[in-house]
């Protein structure tokens, strides 16, 4: 029985890579989004709601929910279900709708 | 493609799935100029979903049912001339003055490139597919909560896992698909929890009787589970998810036939993930934008409704796969080859190859038989609202409460989801009610019939104001070098 995803389909992937999660590093694999680098770092929130503030992270995984929004290398709202990861990507955690920092 | 850049295509397929993939070879092989559009950078859809080739998967297959039709399929695009215009987020289809189609469509991984992309072609082939159908439940926006369908859509692309320890919930076939896949992956999945039993497909004898394969299928996943030791409870629901910061352990509760929780008679998992979903809903915004008829399915949903060459009630437009009802990726091929050939025949006249014509719709018809048994069997009781506290989120985007939609219902009288929209927000944020539009649906229609929620939503994926302002400037449109298309 394969112990994990990456032995069940015989990855073999490039070296792996350095991002940052709110400051910490997170290793990501090429090839995969930045939702799935950081489930890897055993990471499942990076989004605050904008009314009581709760935590969220994937949830439909396919781009539909909406719930995975991230502020990727400052630009807030991105889908990190989505987008892949690229080195030296610095994450931060979306609090609300993502543009408090241009007081709109 | 095109003779020149300013010649529209024959056909235009919008997702590379199972349907569209299948539509776009088979047409092109009769010598249609064929554009594929799909959001994502690969072929296959969601059920073939799988890893970014610089995870240099050795072995995708691990990870699938029927891999060698996808492999197929996929070989045949190679060969052909259709144009894949990868990473094309289709927000609307109109028809234009010159009688043809227009797809506008926004570019990059998630959309966000803010380039304007317009297709013309002279037919449209519909192969959105379907997104996951959700029923709320206390704690189901806690982090380690995630769709059965997202959680398989996570391990086949990137290779990850939401914890160690998941139960997986719901209902319909795609919970034993996805128990199997995370259990082989490395996951300890100490239970898959059904809502409805498995006796409803034995009122649809026939419909099993034609379908021998998905039996076998049925019984594949089945012995996956034996051998992980992964535990099925039917007529069962998780109705609270336990856990401050992320999932801690669930409560699952007997359900009665009508889903109604049996009192007293919940059971506590200890687990750091669920994976939920309660079916597929089909895709079909573009197409009820344009006005193409829908039928009601038993379920709740809405699909497309479509003749027997797979065309809308919109001439020139054709629809495949789960845009027609959810049917599985077998049904999907006959239908998108189907399509193929009736676009091809509605162009050039040419003579349909009426035995393969038929052959295909006699599979079509069987294996959608099946589908709509499937949909009998798991469509929700009317009574798995009992399982809603007056605090649970019904509405993700917004944090709309199931107290505040009983207020607008009871107090303010709102009969169905628009109205219920209206009053408290639900459904109008990010996901565009997707996450929430069926239980909505439901909680509005109280002790009556739910009205089957149309899926209209003008704009299918969000669209930046400037993409929008850009339209009418013929000089903001660059030529571009590929035919067809205008950017």
């Amino acid at each position: 029985m394969a112990r994990t995803p990456a032995d069940l389909v015989g990855a073999n992937p490039g070296p792996s890579f350095e991002i940052t999660m709110d400051g910490s590093p997170v290793t990501a694999l090429p090839g995969q989004s930045v939702a799935a680098a950081l489930w890897s770092a055993g990471i499942l929130a990076w989004r605050t709601t904008r009314k009581a503030g709760r935590p969220r992270g994937v949830f439909c995984g396919i781009g539909q929910c909406y719930d995975c929004l991230a502020v990727i290398n400052g630009e807030p709202n991105r889908r990190a279900c989505l987008v892949p990861a690229r080195p030296g990507d610095v994450i931060t955690t979306q609090e609300g709708h993502g543009h408090a920092g241009l007081s709109v | 493609m095109p003779a020149s850049a300013s010649d529209p295509y024959d056909l235009a397929v919008i997702g590379a799935g199972s349907a569209g993939l299948a539509g776009a070879v088979t047409a092109a092989e009769l010598g249609l100029s064929v554009a594929l559009l799909d959001a994502s950078s690969q072929t296959g859809g969601q059920f073939y979903r799988h890893p970014a080739p610089s995870l240099k998967a050795a072995r995708p297959e691990a990870l699938h049912h029927d891999w060698a039709a996808f492999a197929e399929l996929r070989r045949r695009l190679e060969q052909s001339d259709v144009s894949h215009l990868y990473g094309h987020h289709v927000w609307a289809v109109a028809k234009e003055d010159n009688g043809l189609w227009a797809l506008h469509a926004v570019t990059g991984v998630d959309g966000t490139a803010e380039r304007s992309v317009r297709v013309r072609a002279r037919t449209v082939l519909l192969a959105t597919g379907a997104y996951e159908r959700q029923l709320p439940f206390p704690g189901w926006t806690l982090p380690g909560v995630v769709g059965a369908g997202g959680a398989q859509a996570m391990l086949k692309s990137g290779l990850v896992l939401p914890g160690r320890r998941v139960v997986v919930a719901g209902s319909g076939p795609l919970l034993l698909a996805v128990a199997s896949s995370l259990a082989a992956a490395g996951a300890q999945v100490p239970a898959v929890i059904e809502a409805s039993g498995y006796l409803g497909y034995a009122r649809r004898p026939r419909a099993l009787a034609a379908n021998p394969q998905k039996l076998v299928e049925a019984a594949v996943h089945g012995a996956a589970l034996l051998r992980h030791r992964v535990r099925l409870r039917t007529r069962s629901a998780v109705t609270e998810v336990h856990g401050t910061d992320r999932v801690e352990a669930v409560t699952v509760t007997r359900l009665d036939r009508d889903w109604r929780p049996v009192r007293g008679a919940g059971r506590r998992i200890e687990c750091d993930a669920l994976a939920v979903g309660h079916g597929l809903a089909p895709q079909i915004e573009l197409a009820t934008t344009l006005g193409c008829a829908t039928r009601p399915l038993a379920d709740g949903t809405s699909a497309l409704a479509l003749d027997g060459l797979q065309e809308t009630s919109v001439p020139g437009l054709w629809a495949a796969g789960e845009t027609g009802g959810v049917g599985g990726a077998q049904l999907a091929r006959a239908e998108g080859e189907l399509a193929g050939l009736a676009s091809a025949a509605r162009l050039y006249g040419y003579h349909v190859r009426e035995g393969r014509v038929r052959e295909l719709q006699r599979r079509r018809d069987r294996l959608r038989a099946f589908a709509d048994a499937m949909t009998v069997a798991h469509a929700p009781g009317p009574g798995w609202t009992g399982w809603l506290t007056d605090d649970t989120d019904v509405c993700r985007c917004e944090e709309v409460s199931a107290g505040s939609i009983r207020e607008a219902i009871a107090d303010l009288g709102a009969r169905d989801a628009r109205t219920v929209k209206l009053l408290t927000r639900a459904g109008m944020g990010w996901c565009q009610g997707r996450m929430c539009g069926t239980a909505v649906a439901c909680l509005a229609a109280r002790e009556g019939a739910v009205e089957s929620s149309a899926e209209r939503r003008p704009f299918a994926v969000p669209v930046p104001l400037s993409v929008l302002a850009s339209l009418d400037e013929p000089a903001g449109i660059e030529p571009d070098t590929a035919p067809g298309v205008d950017r």
